[in-house]
């Protein structure tokens, strides 16, 4: 008897595949699909490693379902990964802030347009071989989004928007498992991945060159503008204020006779405000747009640790609820380079308690 | 789950009939000889090529010598344009095809526009049908080539090919038809329909892949497409297919031999298809032309769905069918033929092709409509504006 029937997300790497081979084993019955997200075939072509539609993608992944024996298609999700992520990309930089495209595309192409493909096509689930456990908590009633067991790959960071009808509705096979482990899995199951390194980069900027990309990808003007001082005082010309993000320090373009590195982004004036380190430290943030995971609501103060970017450690903080949603985090040590457009997500140990949008930090507290 | 499969896809592909496989086999075996050569085994391969030469020309009213085997419908249509647009282009440099063709005709022609040939795509009506009219208003001075499908592979509507014909031979302008979906399907006389060349392809009459023809009328100048050998008169290099090209004939006299009996099969049903759709499933359009239409072809759109679900489902259930042409159902882009009959994007991108062929039965069909009703049913359930519209109705 099936244990029901799976829509999983393939990538032609190791970690979907072996999700396909770990699901299978399970006994769900399994579709694989890989989701275009290209406007067209040609861009597409020009892409290498990495992109969910990239050609070579798409070869993997249908090689791997064929010696799986699953049913395999390439599904349409261009206009939705346009609007959702590109341009979402696009315009957060031009409004001098420094977006999280994966969180965007987990939340509205994953997790919402997939999913409702998903079940409207009569499937119980969808899978994805991301690095995050789904449990459910029969005291709280809630489904639990808990960090995975590979220390290192863990990728709750980018899902911390899910909600409790997508959790309900979703399997990430390959969370209790390190990345060793998923390789030796790949090796064992014979699949014909296993030795294709990790991808990094953003998934549809080629050469990690955003400036370029957002160039190309939109009619605003990328006008150069002043380096300027906490006092106004101008230090120099950059090149447009796309090109930078909160703590920068390489590729400026002038020297300062000290380490000077970038606290702020003001897109009202096209200024750059630098400043040397201590001043790119934050005693808190505010931030909007919050999905809470372990609680339905945040009502009072709370004890977490923050976690400020993918690559950030968690720091230990206070969240408390503001006005209209917003959360404020009052860390306990300064934290570096808090950036306004990435997400902030709060552990209670292993378990994702929530997160939100970095608004705007503050380096003083003050109450 | 159903393990029976239905096959609803015959404009992608067809099966190699057996009697065409009984012909081609001996040419990959004992009678393997190169035709260039002058010994005896290989005298009989070009023998073989000539005969099939010969068929292929009287089912079509051609001379042998304007028959060119070539590795495709494809390539015939690639030859056929390029080819008569560098014999010519000291004499104009402009092309007239139309919206709807198969992309190896316009992304052809969007090639050649790169080269510096002006091209027009004439829009077609909401059947997808060219006016012989709006062909003769575009003939400039400079035009050098027109470019008509015979019969659309998407929605199947067949095209008024002997009145532009007629207005071509007029005008005195090279005339070539994409026959690839209309052989086998069309009795084809070149002379009546005042064509100049005339593409098609035999995987799609119950011949193998890999094969094609290009017929060129006497007189007609083109440059040559493959160099490198004498074959096909100099003018198509490499050794020839000697098994495709016997299975070509093969299949083309048989599909010309059982044409009628085949056709009326197809449109029974085709058209049982057609009612039963528009009987038992709201929200549908037919595309295409409900007569001047291809015997097998059937093309809905069905409102507030995706294609793309629509063929996933049918194929869990066992239901090969597509949604355009195979070419593209890859990318599952909105059809340039839905979009070019007037198709709003949305409504462009949940069509469903199914086509029918020589093995399908009534039985196919009781199958078919017993999954797709329900299959759009629950598609449609998800959808906003589909529940918007049915508590409209209720009030």
């Amino acid at each position: 008897m099936s244990k029901g029937k799976v829509m999983l997300g393939m990538s032609g790497g190791v970690d979907s595949s072996v999700a396909a081979a770990l699901l299978i084993g399970q006994g769900y019955e399994v579709i694989g699909i890989t989701m275009q997200i290209w406007p067209d075939m040609d861009e597409c072509r020009r892409r290498t490693e990495g992109g969910c539609c990239s050609l070579s993608a798409v070869d993997d992944a249908r090689r791997v379902a064929n010696s799986l024996g699953i049913n395999y298609y390439v599904l349409n999700f261009k206009d939705v990964f346009q609007d959702k992520v590109i341009d979402y990309f696009t315009n957060e930089y031009l409004a001098g802030r420094t977006p999280n495209p994966c969180i965007a595309c987990n939340r509205f192409v994953k997790f919402e347009a997939l999913l409702a493909k998903a079940v409207s096509m009569g499937m119980d689930y969808i899978a994805t071989g991301h690095y995050a456990r789904i449990e459910y908590d029969d005291k709280a009633g809630r489904y639990l989004l808990k960090k995975s067991v590979a220390a290192g790959k863990d990728q709750t960071y980018v899902l911390y928007t899910m909600t409790q009808y997508q959790l309900a509705r979703t399997l990430f096979p390959i969370g209790g498992f390190t990345k060793d482990q998923v390789r030796a899995l790949a090796s064992e199951y014979g699949l014909p991945v296993a030795s294709k390194p990790d991808s990094q980069e953003i998934c549809f900027v080629e050469d990690n060159d955003y400036g370029r990309f957002i160039e190309e990808n939109t009619d605003a003007e990328i006008k150069p503008g002043y380096f300027v001082d906490r006092q106004g005082n101008i230090l120099g010309r950059h090149r447009g204020i796309i090109h930078y993000t909160i703590g920068q320090r390489k590729g400026l373009g002038v020297s300062f006779g000290k380490p000077m590195y970038v606290a702020e982004i003001r897109p009202e004036d096209n200024t750059v405000v630098l400043g040397d380190a201590d001043e790119v430290f934050s005693a808190g943030l505010v931030a909007s747009d919050p999905n809470f995971i372990s609680i339905d609501e945040l009502r009072d103060e709370m004890r977490v640790t923050a976690k400020i970017r993918y690559s950030a450690k968690e720091a230990p903080a206070v969240i408390r609820p503001l006005d209209s949603g917003r959360v404020e985090v009052l860390f306990d040590e300064p934290q570096r380079a808090v950036t306004p457009g990435q997400a902030v997500v709060f552990y209670d140990g292993d378990i994702v308690v929530g997160g939100a949008v970095i608004e705007k930090s503050f380096r003083q507290y003050s109450k | 789950m159903s393990t029976r499969s239905i096959y609803l896809d015959h404009a992608a592909t067809t099966p190699v009939k057996p009697e065409v496989l009984e012909a081609m086999l001996p040419w990959f075996t004992e009678n393997f000889g190169n035709p260039s050569t002058v010994y005896s085994i290989g005298r009989t391969s070009k023998k073989a090529i000539e005969e099939a030469r010969e068929t292929v020309a009287r089912i079509i009213g051609a001379e042998p010598r304007e028959i060119f085997f070539t590795g495709s419908g494809t390539e015939a249509d690639n030859w056929a344009i390029k080819g008569a647009a560098y014999a010519n282009m000291k004499k104009g440099k402009h092309i007239i095809t139309t919206s709807i063709e198969h992309h190896a005709v316009l992304h052809t022609c969007q090639y050649l526009e790169s080269e510096g040939f002006e091209v027009t795509y004439l829009p077609v009506d909401e059947y997808g049908l060219v006016s012989p009219e709006q062909v003769e208003a575009a003939i400039r001075p400079d035009t050098i080539l027109i470019s008509v499908m015979f019969a659309n592979n998407e929605i199947g509507t067949i095209q008024p090919i002997a009145e532009i014909g007629k207005i071509a031979r007029e005008k005195g302008i090279c005339f070539h038809t994409d026959a690839v979906q209309a052989m086998g399907s069309i009795r084809v006389n070149v002379s009546d329909l005042n064509v100049d060349m005339l593409s098609m392809s035999a995987h799609k009459f119950y011949g193998p892949k890999g094969v094609g023809a290009l017929y060129i009328r006497k007189g007609v100048k083109l440059t040559s497409f493959m160099h490198g050998g004498a074959q096909e008169r100099g003018r198509r290099a490499s050794t020839e297919n000697v098994p495709g090209i016997v299975g070509l004939a093969k299949a083309l006299e048989l599909a010309d031999k059982n044409m009628d009996e085949h056709n009326k099969k197809l449109i029974a049903l085709r058209d049982r298809t057609i009612a039963e759709i528009e009987e038992k499933i709201p929200y549908v359009r037919l595309n295409g032309h409900r007569e001047k239409r291809l015997p097998g072809n059937v093309n809905f759109s069905f409102e507030f769905i995706e294609g793309e679900s629509l063929l996933l489902m049918l194929d869990l259930k066992g239901i090969a069918a597509s949604s355009g042409s195979a070419c593209t159902s890859g990318s599952l882009d909105p059809s340039h033929v839905l979009l070019a009959i007037g198709l709003p994007h949305e409504r462009a991108h949940g069509s469903l092709r199914l086509t029918f062929g020589d093995g399908n039965t009534d039985e196919d069909v009781d199958c078919l409509m017993e999954v797709l009703p329900g299959i759009v049913e629950r598609l449609r359930e998800m959808s906003p504006l589909y529940e918007e519209v049915r508590s409209r109705k209720k009030d």
